[in-house]
This record gives structure tokens, sequence and C-alpha cells, in this order.
């Protein structure tokens, strides 16, 4: 039986980091930022998420996904909405979600101060080898938070998550 | 701030929604039909950027008491939409919505660095958001149009198509319904302001195309309801699919 006891935002938050992106799916929401505010009133869970990118398809799938799995946690309600306060940025990526990016192939964001220059888009090491020298050869790929590059040293393209 | 009269605020919203739901629409006419595929992907993100702009404007009118968002992009007929003629023309060559896109990033980005101030805080958040993204669309303008300004032929149809298009694009900058209420509430700048930091913004990246901006009177009309025979076609293509069954849930 499920309990039924009050929820705290720790065991919210820990449940949350089950819930995956979509497009990339070794990253919880929680580890890419994406969790603005949580907010649990006795049984009554309201989460906000930030999205990565206005018109991302992934974030009512995220949205759904989080509801179900707050319900299973025990909430008796479970509100997942948007908030574009505070804006996503790139920085809200965690450590072990950089190191994650990394394994799956995706150049980590560089970090920045700021909203970030499109000149922090210019600089990329590959994820392969960990060469700098690399070329942007699109600045869109193949999901919008993603970055074309080729990799001179190992010969290879790659992907970098945008900085934003 | 809340307690800005909605009617003031809508037809505001309005013009911001349509003009991005309506260039999301051309742009999405590349997919598939770009000259590199790198120029495939770019306009159709951009495409994508822009419908996912049009629906946080949509339903920041829902909040305001409009219908849903699907219903206001997808039910409403051309002469209810406010947006730029400007966005409305057919994607015409490679050069023409290159030269299109650029002029109207270059708007877009100053609009939104201004509406990131503006006192409807909704809006104002909204715009920060959008203007992290922004930036990678001028960063595509911007060297495109340098790279293919390089060679005659190509700087020969950019400015071939900066001179069809000129007119159209000053149409962006139309004072809005209810303008000078809107300045004085410190929601939005003054288009004449806009249209200033625009220009400032795009004459030295045409000038290192070997482009210059034409003198040309604006064609203004899109704000009021009054568009070019292209927009209800375009609407006829984008909303037939929806308006066949408005009830089905996908």
């Amino acid at each position: 039986m499920k309990a039924r006891a009050a929820l705290t935002p720790e065991q919210v938050l820990a449940a949350l980091d089950d819930v995956k992106d979509p497009e990339i799916p070794v990253l919880s929401i929680v580890e890419m930022g994406l969790v603005a505010r949580v907010e649990v009133d006795a049984g009554v869970v309201r989460v906000w998420l930030t999205p990565t990118f206005a018109g991302c398809p992934a974030v009512s799938v995220m949205q759904a996904d989080a509801e179900r799995r707050l319900r299973d946690l025990g909430a008796v309600e479970a509100v997942v909405a948007l908030t574009y306060d505070p804006p996503w940025n790139s920085n809200r990526i965690s450590p072990d979600g950089r190191r994650k990016l990394r394994d799956f192939g995706l150049a980590p964001p560089p970090r920045h101060a700021g909203l970030g220059d499109v000149v922090s888009l210019l600089v990329a090491e590959c994820p392969f080898c960990g060469s700098s020298d690399t070329r942007l050869e699109s600045a869109f790929g193949p999901t919008l938070c993603r970055a074309l590059y080729y990799c001179h040293a190992c010969r290879q393209a790659f992907e970098q998550f945008k900085p934003l | 701030m809340t307690n800005l009269d909605a009617a003031v605020l809508k037809p505001l919203l309005f013009s911001l929604a349509d003009d991005e739901v309506v260039i999301g629409h051309r742009n999405a006419e590349w997919t598939g039909h770009g000259p590199l595929l790198e120029a495939d992907i770019a306009f159709s993100s951009m495409a994508q950027d822009e419908l996912g702009h049009a629906q946080a404007y949509y339903a920041l009118l829902h909040e305001l008491g409009e219908p849903e968002p699907d219903r206001l992009a997808f039910l409403r007929s051309a002469s209810a939409f406010r947006c730029a003629q400007l966005v409305e023309l057919p994607r015409g060559d490679w050069a023409f919505s290159l030269i299109r896109q650029c002029l109207y990033d270059a708007a877009e980005g100053e609009r939104l660095a201004a509406l990131a101030r503006s006192r409807f805080t909704p809006l104002a958040q909204a715009a920060r958001k959008f203007a992290g993204e922004e930036k990678y669309h001028w960063l595509h303008a911007r060297t495109w149009v340098e790279q293919l300004g390089r060679a005659d032929d190509g700087r020969g149809r950019l400015q071939q198509a900066l001179e069809q298009v000129y007119p159209y694009a000053l149409g962006l900058f139309e004072p809005a319904e209810a303008e000078a209420e809107l300045v004085a509430l410190g929601v939005k700048p003054a288009e004449a302001e806009l249209e200033q930091a625009w220009r400032e913004r795009l004459t030295p990246v045409l000038a290192a195309a070997g482009l210059t901006l034409p003198a040309a009177a604006p064609i203004y009309g899109g704000r009021r309801g009054q568009h070019t025979p292209h927009l209800a076609a375009l609407l006829n293509d984008m909303q037939l699919v929806f308006r066949s069954d408005p009830e089905a849930v996908w």
C-alpha cells in the first residue's frame, strides 16, 4: 500500500530524478536543471519546470511523466506546470548531468556568466578525444538544444548541448 | 504587474504570436527543401522555436480570457490575424527567405531585449527566455549573409531580395493598437525607437556583405488585419487538418 503520509520536498526531488528527458534519456529532469520550484502541501504536490527551449517537444512528455511519478510516490494530487521564471540556462545542468552528457557522446555546454554570448558556441571540446581543435558546423542540430561540430584531431563529427 | 487592462494587452500579444506562428509556418516550408542539409535543419529548427514562442504568447492570451492556443492558431480567419505582411509573403527562393529572416531576426532581437523590461511581468519573463534562443537565429542570419555577400552572384540575389522585402520589413514597426497607452504604461517601447535600434543592428552586417538598405516607404496594415492574399492561402493550408475536426484529441 502506498504511503499517504505528508511528502517532503526532498522525497519529491528524489522521485523527479527518475524522470528522464526522452531526447537525452540518460539525464533526469533534476540533473538538467529543469525543476524551478517545488511546493508540498500535505499530499498535494506542485512542481514548476523551466523548459530548455520554448519549442521543445519533449516538455509535455516530461510534464506527464513527472505527474505520473508523483502520483506513484503517493501524492493525492500532482500538478506539474511550466514557468519561465527563472529562465532555464545551461549552467543549471548539474556536474553529474555534465558527466552523463559527455558519456552519452554529447559535449556539455561551456559554462558562462550571464546569458552568454554566441561566441561561447564556437568553443567545444570533443567528447570522444577531448581535443579543443574543433569547428562549429551548424548552430542547429537534430534537436533544438544541440549544435553540430567537427573534431580535427579525431576527425569525427559530434554534437554539443548548446550554451544558453 | 497584474492590474493591466486585458483589452489593451491583447492586440499586442496577438501581433507577437501571429508574427511567430506565420513566419514559423513559412520557415517550416523549407523542411526537406533546403539547398544544404544544414540550411534545411536551420530553417526547420528556427520554425520550431518560432512555433514554441507563438504557443507561449497564445497561452498568455488564454490566461487573459481568450480561447486555448490551438484554437487561436487554427480557427481564426486572416482578417483576425495581426501579423505584419512581411511574414506571410511566400518563401520565394532561399536568398529571399534568408534576407527576410535576417530582417525579422534583427527586429525580434531588439523587440525581445526591450520587452524583457516590460511592466507586464509574464511578457517580460517570456521575452527574457526567448532572447536566449533568438541569438542563434541572429548568428545564423549574420553568418550566411556575410558568406553569400562575398560572391557577386550571392550578393546580387541578396540585394534583389532586400529591395523586394524591405518595405514589408518596415511594416514590422507599424504602431500597435493602443500604442501610446502601452508605451505610457511601460508595457512596450515605442515602435519608432525599435525601428531605429533595428537599423543600427542591421546596417553594419549588411554593409559587411556589400549590401545597402534601400530607401522605401513602409507597407502597413498587417497590425490592423489588412493582409495580402498570401495569408489566407497559408492559413488554408495550416488550418485544414484542425478545422476538419476541432474537437479531435491528438
